[in-house]
């Protein structure tokens, strides 16, 4: 690949991906991987998001569920916007 | 059916009871906590040796007592341990452990303090080692089959770049290895919370996922609905865990579940420390999730080596195994290399493939088994930690 992905994404349902560069900023157009197939897509930060923690791909709201690895993470407990940083603040288990 | 893996060899230390060991310690092993003293001594007073303090060992009873048994016993049979010496307060549970041991067939020496006292037995203890050391020492190391290798493996200070690149990359080592008949172990049985739908169907078959399931069922119920204050959201995932970037155990516990790859089967379940009984394979023993504890009670089990993947850097090692650690987060690479064994940062910049994360692992696990010392054997991470079910008596 020649570009390196500023965002990685497990699977095609998932509705959250990982940033994987440091000192990612807010409004950067970050190029997107969905490691299953290597599959590529675009889109813009909203937050300035540390390395390793998530975005949301789509506008999630409250009591949505998180999908990652094409499986429930756990529940949105505040409305995150496309490009929104996805953490704490915002999700929460549904277990335990 | 053979396979680009099926030829691998490396040169380990042939026990007496078959099994092949990569390190060639000689340990100085307390039964109990008040033994730890004499035991340092005696390392100190004989080169070549190694105490292994621990914190536990009296008035224990019951199924807690037989998981310290285990993993004393354990620790000191393991192949990479070629004599030991064992002193406890008592003779007693000093005799059960050192017969226990004995079993390998390996030279085992047992000295206990009361009626001596620490000076006597610090003497007496320190002849048997030193007679251990010159015995090791002219051991020879022998060339033997990579499916000879017992690996175990368990993660820490996980974070998403596990999942995506270091638990990949061992999911992938054993894909390959297993078929070639080495023995695997993973583990961490709270940490499977949110991904055992998917666990319990990587048993060999429906009777293994069922009693896999009522041990992952009972932890839930026995342990944290019986004992938590709160969500645990501060414990599991972990502080580090969160400042990663993980957010729940759900997202925790799916990274986790990478490290058995995407073809690998477990065969059997083990108590913690348990040794494996039904052959070649790969099995999940009942362990906590905390490095240090896990690492330990797999090396009890048996492991020879443990493949450790990080994300925020965990510092772990093992007195008597070598701990290799593998982290796909540059930023851990840039601040923390001198812990890092293999590195796989090159999956997130998708200019490495799992398929050769994966071969650089096995690359590393053969040169670990030949003699090469992983950064925690470098940088003295001896972390010896006892799991404890509850109270003592």
């Amino acid at each position: 690949m020649s570009n390196i992905p500023h965002l990685l994404v497990h699977a095609h349902e998932d509705n959250v991906g990982v940033v994987v560069v440091e000192g990612l900023e807010a409004g950067t157009e970050m190029f997107c991987c969905v490691t299953h197939d290597n599959s590529t897509f675009t889109l813009t930060a909203g937050a300035d998001v540390p390395i390793g923690h998530k975005i949301a791909l789509k506008d999630l709201k409250v009591g949505d569920t998180m999908i990652k690895y094409g499986e429930d993470i756990g529940k949105v407990v505040a409305d995150v916007a496309k490009g929104g940083h996805v953490h704490t603040h915002n999700a929460k288990t549904k277990r335990w | 059916m053979s396979s680009k893996y099926s030829n691998i060899t490396f040169h380990g230390f042939r026990r007496e009871n078959g099994r092949v060991g990569v390190r060639n310690h000689v340990i100085i092993l307390p039964v109990d906590d008040i033994s730890n003293a004499a035991c340092e001594a005696v390392a100190n007073n004989v080169k070549g040796t190694m105490a292994i303090p621990h914190a536990y060992g009296r008035l224990q009873f019951g199924e807690d007592l037989e998981v310290h048994f285990r993993t004393i016993i354990g620790t000191g049979a393991n192949p990479n341990v070629a004599a030991v010496v064992v002193i406890g307060i008592e003779p007693g549970w000093t005799k059960r452990i050192a017969d226990g041991i004995r079993l390998t067939g390996k030279p085992v020496a047992e000295f206990s303090i009361e009626q001596k006292g620490d000076f006597e037995t610090i003497r007496a203890a320190s002849w048997a080692a030193k007679e251990f050391v010159h015995h090791a020492t002219e051991m020879q190391r022998e060339e033997c089959s990579i499916s000879e290798l017992w690996v175990s493996t368990k993660c820490g200070e996980s974070d998403t770049t596990t999942g995506l690149g270091s638990c990949p990359t061992v999911g992938n080592m054993y894909d390959k290895l297993l078929p070639e008949g080495i023995t695997g172990f993973f583990g961490e049985t709270s940490e499977i919370t949110g991904a055992e739908h998917i666990c319990q169907k990587r048993a060999i078959n429906e009777e293994v996922g069922n009693r896999w399931y009522k041990m992952w069922k009972a932890y839930q119920d026995d342990v944290i609905f019986a004992h938590q204050t709160d969500d645990l959201s501060d414990s599991q995932p972990t502080k580090g865990n969160i400042l990663g970037g993980l957010t729940t155990i759900e997202e925790k516990a799916l990274g986790n579940l990478e490290k058995i790859g995407r073809t690998s089967q477990f065969i059997d379940i083990l108590e913690p420390a348990e040794a494996p009984k039904s052959g070649n394979g790969l099995y999940f023993m009942d362990s906590s999730s905390a490095a240090a504890e896990c690492v330990t009670l797999m090396a009890a089990g048996g492991a020879v080596i443990h493949t450790f993947p990080t994300g925020q850097g965990n510092v772990v090692g093992n007195p008597i195994v070598p701990v290799i650690k593998i982290t796909a987060n540059p930023r851990t690479i840039r601040t923390m290399a001198e812990h890092v064994d293999v590195d796989v940062s090159g999956i997130l910049r998708r200019d490495m493939t799992i398929d050769e994360a994966g071969d650089s692992l096995i690359e590393m696990i053969r040169r670990t088994a030949n003699g090469r010392n992983t950064a925690a054997e470098a940088l003295g991470h001896r972390e010896f930690s006892m799991t404890k079910l509850y109270r003592s008596a």
